[in-house]
């Protein structure tokens, strides 16, 4: 193995974050502009959409919460919609928490608003590449930060690029379709095993079944039968 | 009526569930089973908001030929399963489905 790289300092590594995280924003850009025009297309008003992209700040949860209130779903399901669709970010919470340990309550908390799954991403393979060598810098929450904070501002701005443009797109392009299409892209790499292909395949079924029940209660449902199916069949396969 | 209490709820929330173990860790063992369970959110949730959205129209199950988002989606799929692209899954998506939506419209 190569020798770690040098000690940094925390300008540097805040910078070194930044630019891990730009690759990332190509496809992120387009899902924030396609979020404010599908949020001014349910009818939210475009202060309400632009707040959103930093109240909730997670795509899928803006999309699906946007649909929800699109098609006139209570508050209550909205709220419990989006607590369970960004429910992964717990794995995420449990998977940095070792790296970030020493640091103090506010930095726990800055760094837990910026933990989406895109600078997860790029934060986890920062900490995995340096192993146990946490001597590499004491400042690596820095890189952490720069990458958040890089998702967050060209989160913020597509969104209101998004906004910007909604008005003039008609709703023959059908942009709305984009939604399941993201998350067809999505759910693939999810698909690690078999138990985890049962789940999905029982969380589909149960929702197309359950689509018709008040409240679009159908989604939480699906996603409770999805998670006992696999672990089921985790059970049974072990 | 404004929506900015909801969503804020909502936020609220969701900024706990990213706090959750980085605040806990070192003070509170996690359940074993919470663990586990965990990991299937993603594809549960996934294809729980993918399915309906390809199958259902107008209020009712539509499996058949002329049912233009779930062919488009199955192209995406494919896509998807082969690339591991999402921008690319997306782009073929949509195209699928503006091709089939001119197709009917002739």
């Amino acid at each position: 193995m190569s020798a770690p790289p040098l000690p940094s300092t925390r300008r540097r590594e805040f910078l070194a974050g930044c630019r891990d995280e730009a690759p990332i924003l190509l496809g992120v850009a387009p899902f924030g502009m396609i979020y404010g025009l599908l949020a001014l297309g349910a009818g939210l008003p475009a202060l309400t959409a632009q707040a959103m992209s930093s109240i909730v700040f997670a795509g899928s949860a803006q999309f699906i919460a946007t649909q929800l209130i699109g098609a006139g779903a209570p508050a209550a399901v909205v709220v419990a919609t989006i607590f369970v669709v960004n429910l992964r970010h717990a794995l995420y919470s449990a998977s940095v928490a070792p790296y970030v340990r020493h640091l103090g309550t506010a930095w726990k908390g800055l760094l837990a608003y910026l933990l989406t799954d895109e600078a997860y991403a790029v934060a986890i393979h920062r900490y995995l590449r340096d192993g146990d060598h946490s001597e590499v810098s004491p400042h690596r929450h820095w890189y952490f930060l720069g990458a958040g904070v890089t998702l967050w501002a060209s989160w913020q701005a597509s969104t209101a690029v998004g906004i910007l443009l909604g008005a003039q797109v008609p709703r023959s392009w059908s942009l709305d379709f984009t939604l399941p299409l993201t998350f067809i892209a999505l759910v693939f790499p999810a698909l690690k095993d078999r138990a985890a292909a049962a789940s999905a395949l029982a969380a589909g079924a149960t929702a197309v079944l359950a689509f018709g029940l008040p409240y679009k209660l159908g989604l939480m449902v699906a996603a409770a039968a999805g998670i006992a199916v696999g672990l089921a069949v985790e059970r049974a396969s072990s | 009526m404004s929506w900015i209490p909801v969503l804020a709820l909502g936020g609220l929330l969701t900024f706990a569930t990213r706090l959750s173990f980085i605040a806990l860790l070192g003070r509170v063992e996690t359940p074993d089973l919470l663990r586990r369970a965990l990991r299937y959110v993603p594809p549960a949730v996934l294809s729980a908001i993918i399915l309906p959205e390809l199958v259902v129209r107008q209020g009712a199950v539509d499996l058949s030929f002329h049912n233009q988002r779930l062919l488009a989606g199955l192209a995406a799929a494919a896509v998807a399963l082969r690339t591991r692209n999402v921008l690319l899954t997306i782009a073929v998506g949509m195209a699928a489905l503006w091709i089939l939506q001119a197709l009917a419209a002739r």
